[in-house]
């Protein structure tokens, strides 16, 4: 790993290796309540991206001028920003997805993995790096919220995408898009990924 | 040991530092405040019209959707118990009053006054049911019927608006003396709703949001159309 | 007062904000190990919500009326700094509330189920009275959800439980019995 072009790694890790939802738990709000069907989660985890992929342009180019008392404050009139260009673009152009994610789409604004990127990562890095960070946690982000939203949609109304997959004949498991299914699913995935990092290390340990 | 050490030099760094003037922090955050109110003025300005025009257009598809053959339609307002005409602002700051009480009067092609659409709100089994109903006040009947929005439990509640036989209901239902919900295939009257198997919270909820709205309604709009004179010609056939 | 009722019921049980919303659900994750603490912290999400709903009430009001595109900053804003406040006014007339609530209250005004309160509460266009009920039932439903998460991790702490599970997928699949459970309560005061 340490060879690899430091470029690509500040991309990669948001994908696995420091992946916001399983690995460092951030976001669990939206990622638990709209991932009931995979377009909603597509919807969101893009949502989030372009809002923190334009707060990291704008924070890290502007990480000189704001002192270090009222740099959260500023963060937070930056993020809210964008997050309301979000909210009206999308009333604008896509009125079915905003009514779908609602007031959803607004609490973006305390999703902590996007103000944590701007103060661990974006406030010390140049422009740059921080686009390529901002866009490596967003498409984890989005991979995760996938992770959540497909299984759920084709357990809880099978279908994926809105196409039905196993006709009629399928009873779906109506539970898995009612919030219970949101633990549960996001539970079992935590699951399977701590057992994959264990059976790794375990792995490395015996050689 | 190492965090302590990180903390040392934080704080030696922060000692050594000037303290920032009040000046230097206040600017800081005027530059961040102006730099997005240009961003959100812009893009409100831009997205606003779309906004509006799609609430609009969602507004007209339930009204057409309740009141078949619907042409036009004007707002209505309820004032001290009159409907009046509703007059938008000219600042274009209406809207957003949830409590006002308002219904659509629908006309056809020819401007003949056909029914009213009825916004109507009542707790469902999860959460508020928001409808819009059809309502002829000729007839007495509710002509039509469109869930706005609602959060009833997917595969059973949410047949309200996903099932074809329950919306069937809902094209000639006589209002008076007051809508029943009974069991289904058990419908007899032409007040009688049939309610859905496995949804019967959902389905009596509906049948108490047609009563309690029309009980509303129901007067107002006698009064408005006698006061108004509208339907003579009908009137007197 | 029907209608209050049934405000109060909805937020506290039927739409618990935890449970089924998913607001709040960081410190409900993370913070409620112990059943003191997470009452504590419960009742400081209270003293925070009512806050909450006034300003957005006020704000709504009076200021988003002319702006509506500041909706997101100010009440971000202005929820941080009358709560910021209130603290300071607390730390002053009461050094034992303070004791007891402070430390929770700057963790609190981050939390969504803070910003989500004075989004969904607005949307709904409740006045103020309805407001500050719907922020009593919302903070009385996170506290519930805090005790009960509380109570049972604390049952679970001398379990015999495997490793993979142990953290965040067991709480999420607690969680997850809970807000089973709490569907129960659906409809439960629609026949009123």
């Amino acid at each position: 790993m340490e060879n690899q072009n430091p470029n690509a790694e500040e991309f990669l890790k948001g994908l696995w290796k420091e992946n916001p939802v399983f690995v460092a738990v951030l976001g669990m709000c939206p990622a638990l309540a709209v991932s009931n069907t995979a377009i909603n989660s597509l919807a969101m985890g893009l949502a989030t991206s372009f809002v923190l992929l334009c707060s990291s342009i704008l924070v890290a180019s502007l990480k000189s001028i704001i002192p270090k008392q009222v740099r959260i404050t500023t963060y937070i009139i930056i993020i809210a920003t964008f997050v309301t260009v979000v909210d009206f673009a999308l009333a604008a152009f896509s009125p079915a997805i905003h009514k779908e994610l609602g007031a959803f789409i607004a609490l973006i604004v305390v999703n902590c993995l996007i103000l944590g990127r701007q103060e661990a990562f974006a406030s010390k890095h140049s422009v740059g790096l921080s686009i390529l960070d901002a866009l490596g946690m967003g498409i984890g982000f989005t991979f995760a919220m996938l992770c959540i939203g497909i299984p759920r949609e084709i357990l809880g109304s099978g279908s994926i995408f809105n196409i039905s997959l196993f006709g009629s004949n399928f009873e779906p498991w109506v539970v898995m898009i009612l919030p219970p299914g949101g633990f549960f699913m996001l539970g079992f995935l935590l699951l399977g990924f701590n057992w994959f990092t264990k059976k790794k290390k375990a792995r490395i340990n015996y050689g | 040991m190492k965090a302590t050490e990180e903390n040392n030099i934080i704080v030696n760094e922060t000692l050594s530092e000037n303290e920032p003037s009040s000046f230097s922090l206040v600017s800081a955050l005027g530059i961040a405040g102006l730099l997005s109110g240009i961003i959100l003025v812009g893009t409100f300005l831009y997205t606003n019209p779309l906004i509006q025009n799609n609430k609009e257009a969602a507004i007209q598809r339930a009204i057409y959707k309740v009141l078949p053959n619907c042409d036009s339609y004007i707002p209505l307002i309820m004032v001290e118990n009159k409907l009046l005409e509703k007059v938008e602002n000219a600042n274009g700051k209406e809207e957003s009053d949830k409590s006002e009480l308002l219904i659509y009067a629908g006309y056809n092609a020819n401007k003949e006054l056909i029914g009213f659409a009825v916004p109507g709100s009542e707790p469902g089994f999860q959460d508020i049911i928001e409808t819009m109903f059809g309502y002829d006040d000729m007839k007495r009947m509710i002509i039509g019927f469109e869930v706005l929005q609602s959060k009833e439990t997917p595969g059973l509640g949410d047949k309200i608006f996903k099932d074809a036989d329950f919306q069937t209901n809902f094209l000639e239902l006589a209002i008076e003396p007051e809508i029943v919900p009974v069991k289904k295939g058990a419908k007899t009257k032409p007040n009688e709703v049939e309610a859905i198997t496995g949804a019967t919270i959902s389905s009596k909820a509906i049948a108490r949001l047609l009563n309690k709205t029309i009980s509303i309604w129901k007067d107002p709009i006698d009064e408005f159309i006698r006061s108004n004179n509208l339907r003579i010609s009908k009137n007197i056939n | 007062m029907d209608n209050l009722i049934w405000i109060f019921i909805s937020a506290l049980l039927i739409n618990n904000f935890t449970l089924s919303y998913f607001l709040g659900i960081c410190p409900f994750l993370g913070v409620s190990g112990k059943l003191e603490t997470a009452f504590r912290l419960g009742v400081a999400n209270i003293f925070v919500m009512m806050i909450t709903a006034a300003c957005a009430y006020a704000l709504n009001t009076w200021v988003l009326v002319y702006a509506p595109y500041l909706r997101l900053i100010s009440f971000i804003i202005v929820i941080a700094s009358s709560v910021q406040f209130v603290e300071m006014a607390i730390k002053k007339l009461s050094p034992e509330l303070f004791k007891a609530l402070g430390i929770f209250l700057p963790l609190i005004t981050t939390n969504c189920a803070i910003l989500g309160l004075a989004l969904f509460s607005t949307n709904k266009g409740y006045g103020f009275l309805e407001g500050m009920v719907y922020a009593l039932g919302a903070g009385g439903g996170v506290t519930l959800a805090l005790i009960l998460m509380a109570g049972i991790r604390e049952e679970t702490k001398l379990m015999d439980i495997p490793d993979v599970i142990q953290g965040t997928a067991l709480n999420l699949i607690i969680a997850g019995i809970l807000s089973m459970a709490f569907m129960g309560f659906a409809g439960l005061f629609s026949t009123y």
